[in-house]
């Protein structure tokens, strides 16, 4: 199983300024004092070896990602998460590798905020006739969400534009049930008008989305169940949006999580890997990077078992498990 | 969890002892209430010295948040101090240290809470 990240960030899309790619650029150049660059060989080395937040960049569109299994271009059947901005990029690289050739898209949605489905009036095999695309939701309102965002005056293409066949498929969470070659359980999740969180299960390899959800430290309950939800998990996809001093003060009940908390769940649960999720738009590469980094340390005091492994995920980025 | 209780001069020390974790957190927050309560705008500040806890998770943390929360209502006056290495490092990855000002020791916390 692969996941394919294409979009990361929280709440709303974001992307760098030319101040922020000038500081890469300085940082850049000041670590190449002194270094004989005197080759495109040796020029690659140097960049490759500069620190991610200086060669790179997490990234700015919303929660998409891309589960793979190895056999879709057999299957021609996708999984997906969330529809957010990135989906427009993954659409694109659909069309790329399986051009207008019937395909069907399992879609799993953590929730209906305009951050998890803005990316849909742009993801091209929408527009396809041939493709199928069911919207696996715990909302009943998911049909009426994706609708109402292509109604004039917030969209000029009507749903009625798309091509493609579009069903919705209510889960009941807790059930687990057999889509296209993967096992998949829904959670619900604390967060506003709720939101679901996914585990699947294929290959003997267990990917956990759970993103916009926030934790009571004090329901024990709670924790339990999570625990439960992400137990095994070869990669817990986790929304670490704040601190966890922000998300139990000023930023309660704001719907969100933090690293801190993901570690001790993933811990609880002996996951293998933690990918801190739903960046906060307001962070910077080198902010994102000094959570990163922080967590990992927290990690290490905290260990009494196998280690856990975390990164932060970035637009673009594939694990495999 | 024990949590024995000083005097130094007109502030009061409470010094809880052990992990603060899922396990224990309660036991904390129930032997502050009382310290927490007497905390106001006029009484004897407080300070819990955290030189006897090894370890706080994320549920212990909270505690504090609703200490801090509570007597800052108050108007009293709370510090932290004499914190372990790797709790003041929990303290600053989780941003706590920003909630609560930190002492390096009981007497500094003392003194700074007295003028």
């Amino acid at each position: 199983m692969k996941i394919r990240f294409w979009g990361t960030r929280g709440s709303i899309p974001v992307a760098l300024t030319s101040e922020q790619i000038r500081g890469k650029l300085i940082a850049a150049l000041n670590a190449a004092c002194g270094k004989s660059l005197d080759s495109p060989a040796a020029i690659e080395n140097f960049v490759d070896g500069l620190p991610f937040a200086v060669r790179g960049t997490y990234g700015g569109h919303s929660s998409s990602l891309e589960v793979e299994r190895g056999n879709e271009a057999v299957s021609n059947s996708h999984i997906l998460f969330d529809f957010g901005s990135g989906a427009r990029a993954l659409g694109q690289a659909m069309l790329a590798r399986h051009g207008t050739t019937p395909q069907t898209y399992h879609v799993f949605m953590s929730h209906l905020h305009w951050d998890h489905i803005m990316g849909f009036p742009f993801f091209a095999p929408a527009y396809i006739p041939g493709n199928r695309i069911v919207i696996h939701s715990g909302h009943a309102r998911a049909a009426e969400a994706f609708t109402r965002q292509q109604e004039d005056p917030g969209f000029p293409v009507g749903f009625d534009h798309f091509g493609a066949q579009i069903e919705f498929d209510v889960i009941e969470p807790g059930r687990r049930i057999a889509i296209a070659d993967f096992h998949v359980t829904a959670k619900k999740q604390r967060h506003g008008g709720d939101s679901y969180g996914w585990r699947l299960e294929c290959d003997e390899r267990v990917c956990v989305y759970s993103t916009d959800s926030e934790h009571r430290l004090e329901d024990l309950d709670e924790r339990s169940a999570f625990g439960e939800f992400f137990a095994g998990a070869d990669l817990v996809v986790f929304d670490a949006m704040y601190s966890l001093a922000d998300a139990i003060s000023v930023k309660a009940d704001w719907g969100h999580s933090s690293n801190i908390v993901g570690v001790e769940l993933c811990q609880l649960a002996c996951a293998r890997r933690l990918a801190l999720f739903h960046h906060e738009p307001s962070s910077d590469d080198a902010q994102i990077d000094g959570v990163l980094q922080e967590t990992r340390r927290f990690e290490a005091l905290t260990r009494e078992n196998e280690a856990l492994e975390i990164f932060s995920a970035c637009d673009g980025l594939v694990i495999d498990l | 969890m024990d949590t024995p209780v000083r005097q130094i001069g007109n502030v009061r020390v409470v010094a809880p002892q052990g992990r603060v974790d899922q396990a224990t957190a309660e036991a904390l927050r129930l032997s502050l209430e009382p310290h927490l309560a007497a905390c106001t705008a006029n009484a004897a500040p407080l300070i819990l010295d955290f030189s006897g806890v090894p370890y706080i998770s994320s549920v212990g943390l909270r505690v504090l948040m609703l200490a801090g929360r509570q007597v800052t209502a108050q108007q009293g006056r709370l510090a932290i101090a004499a914190l372990q290495p790797v709790v003041r490092e929990v303290f600053q990855i989780s941003r706590f240290d920003m909630v609560f000002k930190l002492y390096d020791s009981v007497d500094a916390a003392a003194a700074a809470l007295a003028t």
